[in-house]
């Protein structure tokens, strides 16, 4: 069996800082990590190594240092690294990234056909949930998202099951190899890298392609020409104008803050109390 | 690389632009017109997103002169047309219908196909989905099949006065800055918008539109994925967040799982819901339902009590639309309070018990006044 796994280098969003000026996002310092919802996927795939045998390729799409992304992919387990690398995809909305990330699977699979791409749910920076789905119909692949579990896969009839959570339910979808999945979050745990696979990580050769590498001629369809969505504005959140009212403990006691608390709530929203006393009585 | 911006310098005041690339609408994609928006339904309701998304919609057709178009893809059985009668109460003008025994149950393949085709044909100029698992699935597979722009989880819907495109805000790296996207050159301009984000528009039983049916124009062996089975979630634990009017929260400053219940007390004297944040779900102290924020859901309830929660930038884009905000915490520096209307500096495990007898006699003795 072979697996591609698509990821993607992020900052650890919850280290960002804002600028408080320029708003820009200040960079400096903050560690880049795994997408950490790409690790679930990461971790299926090896499952299904684990379980078939065969390969898993890591494919990333980023600038020259997301490298040391995949080795970490590769301390995991996972046993090729592909970077996808070139200035020209600079700029690449979700439907670029999808272009660029189809064109390096193609490539891949040009060595060893591929049975099953995964990508992250999402990323942590983006947050679109796109790109997976974008893969999936430019490559003519059937389509898992928000999989919870792989019921069965059955390498000779080349058809996989999977439930995929919908909204109120569970659906269980059996569809045709090969396919891509995103993997929901939570629904494993991505296992520990030892020393012996760290080691054999910090050294592993990762392949470096540029566009030409990875098959890809028509510029207009990668980096900024290749998105048809343009950024024009970035700010931060806006502080309130209203500022906290504080209710103090120190002079008064627990229960008169809470009945003054009480009061205040109910004089601002003079609805509420009606509606929680309807509900009392219903 | 995709939608988060990288601002190296200060925010660029041009509108892209750079290199050289065509912005301008081509004469071909002008004629796209209207405002669509896809109801997600599933086993006989409509989801409530689908409404506060006419209800945007109606705005930004408002803004153009044009229409609101309700998308309708279902099953011969299913109550299509009552759906189609409901939005147009909450402002659609039109509904495209397409029905067909492979439209039951959503699936990818179908519904892309589906969707597409009804785009192509009636070329609408943007196109709204909800940020659920079934609008995200399909909007992405719709925007790479029509090769078009899509933004994720928008926050904010405008028209851009000058170019008259679609000006789509949303919160990016975790919800520490917002950025605005458009979709210059390319039709429909596409995007998703998570459920209570927006207001439910009220409706007008007054209102009623036109419907077009179409077909799809594939059978059941054309579908290579198939649904075996549908496991509904147990109806006794579901929990609804994001339209529960009042949510009692409680962060990690409650310092262990048995603390909780002090939360789930007063949440039950206010009849609401119980919320979280990210850490206590990953520690298994609440169920992942419970989330509240950037990576949970997004609520709006009339009140909202944080109790020990410090109120990072990515709870604080899911809770902050509550019309009331209480903050309980022991730090008066805590950033909670930046946004809180009401705080006590106080322990949690205190402040809760008292808060919920307070709430509970006052109740009580309203109660009985009224009666
Ligand atoms: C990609 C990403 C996505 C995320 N998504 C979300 C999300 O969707 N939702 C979310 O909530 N978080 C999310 N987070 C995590 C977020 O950044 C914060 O870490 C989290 O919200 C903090 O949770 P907390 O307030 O419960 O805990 P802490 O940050 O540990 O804060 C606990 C607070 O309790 C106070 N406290 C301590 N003791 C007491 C006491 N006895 N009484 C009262 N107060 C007390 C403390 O002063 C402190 O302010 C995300 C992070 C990342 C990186």
């Amino acid at each position: 069996m072979h697996i591609v796994v698509c990821i993607k280098q992020v900052p650890d969003s919850a280290q960002i800082r804002v600028h408080p000026v320029t708003n820009t996002i200040m960079r400096q310092g903050v560690p880049a990590i795994v997408n950490p919802y790409d690790l679930f996927s990461l971790e299926e795939a090896l499952r299904l190594k684990d379980k078939f045998g065969g390969k898993v390729t890591m494919l990333c799409m980023g600038p020259p240092q997301a490298e040391e992304a995949l080795r970490k992919c590769i301390s995991f387990g996972a046993d090729d690294a592909v970077l996808v690398t070139d200035r020209a995809f600079a700029g690449a909305d979700t439907l670029a990234t999808s272009y660029a990330l189809t064109a390096g699977v193609r490539q891949i699979a040009k060595e060893q056909a591929v049975d099953i791409v995964f990508t992250g749910k999402q990323t942590i920076d983006g947050d679109t949930a796109q790109v997976g789905p974008g893969i999936a119909k430019r490559m003519g692949l059937q389509l898992l998202t928000y999989v919870s579990r792989i019921v069965e896969v059955d390498l000779e009839k080349r058809s996989i099951t999977v439930e995929r959570r919908a909204e109120g339910g569970v659906q269980v979808l059996k569809t045709s190899l090969p396919c891509l999945i995103t993997m929901l979050e939570n629904t494993n745990e991505m296992r520990f890298a030892n020393l012996p696979a760290m080691i054999h990580a910090a050294a592993y050769p990762v392949r470096k392609w540029s566009k030409e590498d990875a098959g890809i001629e028509d510029l207009s369809k990668i980096g900024l020409k290749g998105s048809p969505t343009v950024v024009s504005k970035v700010f931060g959140p806006t502080p309130r104008s209203e500022k906290v009212e504080m209710l103090d403990l120190e002079s008064s006691s627990l229960r008169d803050v809470s009945l003054n608390l009480i009061q205040k709530i109910f004089t601002r929203h003079p609805t509420l109390e009606s509606d929680l006393l309807m509900k009392e009585m219903t | 690389m995709s939608q988060a911006p990288t601002p190296a310098a200060a925010p660029a005041k041009r509108p892209a632009g750079r290199g050289g690339r065509n912005l301008e609408l081509s004469d071909e994609l002008k004629a796209y017109k209207g405002v669509w928006v896809f109801i997600e339904h599933d086993r006989g309701h409509v989801h409530s997103v689908s409404w506060e998304l006419i209800g945007e919609a109606r705005k930004l057709a408002d803004t153009l002169g044009c229409p609101v178009s309700a998308i309708l893809l279902g099953g011969p059985d299913e109550p299509l047309e009552k759906f189609a009668a409901e939005a147009f109460t909450f402002g659609a003008d039109k509904a495209y219908i397409m029905k067909d025994p492979v439209l039951k149950g959503y699936r990818n393949e179908p519904f892309t196909k589906g969707m597409t085709d009804l785009v192509n044909k009636y070329q609408p100029e943007i196109f709204l989905l909800g940020a659920t698992s079934m609008g995200r699935d399909l909007a992405g597979s719709v925007a790479t099949t029509l090769l078009t722009g899509l933004t994720a989880d928008c926050t904010e819907l405008k028209i851009d006065p000058t170019s008259k495109a679609l000006a789509a805000t949303r919160p990016t790296f975790g919800g520490s800055l917002y950025c605005t996207i458009m979709t210059l050159a390319y039709r429909p301009q596409m995007a998703t918008v998570r459920p209570r984000v927006m207001l439910m528009p009220r409706a007008d039983a007054s209102r009623t539109g036109e419907i077009t049916y179409d077909t799809l124009g594939m059978i059941e062996t054309d579908i290579v994925t198939k649904m075996l089975d549908f496991i509904a979630d147990a109806n006794s634990n579901k929990i609804n967040l994001p339209y529960a009017d009042v949510i009692v929260s409680g962060g990690k400053g409650l310092k262990n799982p048995e603390n909780f219940k002090l939360v789930f007390e007063l949440a039950r004297v206010l009849g609401g819901e119980v919320g979280s944040t990210r850490p206590c779900v990953q520690a298994g102290w609440v169920e992942a339902d419970r989330q509240v924020g950037q990576t949970g859901k997004t609520v709006r309830p009339k009140l909202y009590i944080a109790a020990g929660i410090s109120g990072a930038i990515q709870h604080r884009v899911g809770c902050e639309a509550a019309d009331v905000i209480v903050a309980i915490n022991t730090d008066v520096n805590a950033p909670i309070f930046e946004f809180a209307h009401y705080g006590i500096v106080g322990n949690a495990m205190q402040v809760l018990p008292a808060l919920t007898q307070a709430f509970a006699a006052h109740l009580a003795l309203r109660s009985r006044q009224v009666a």
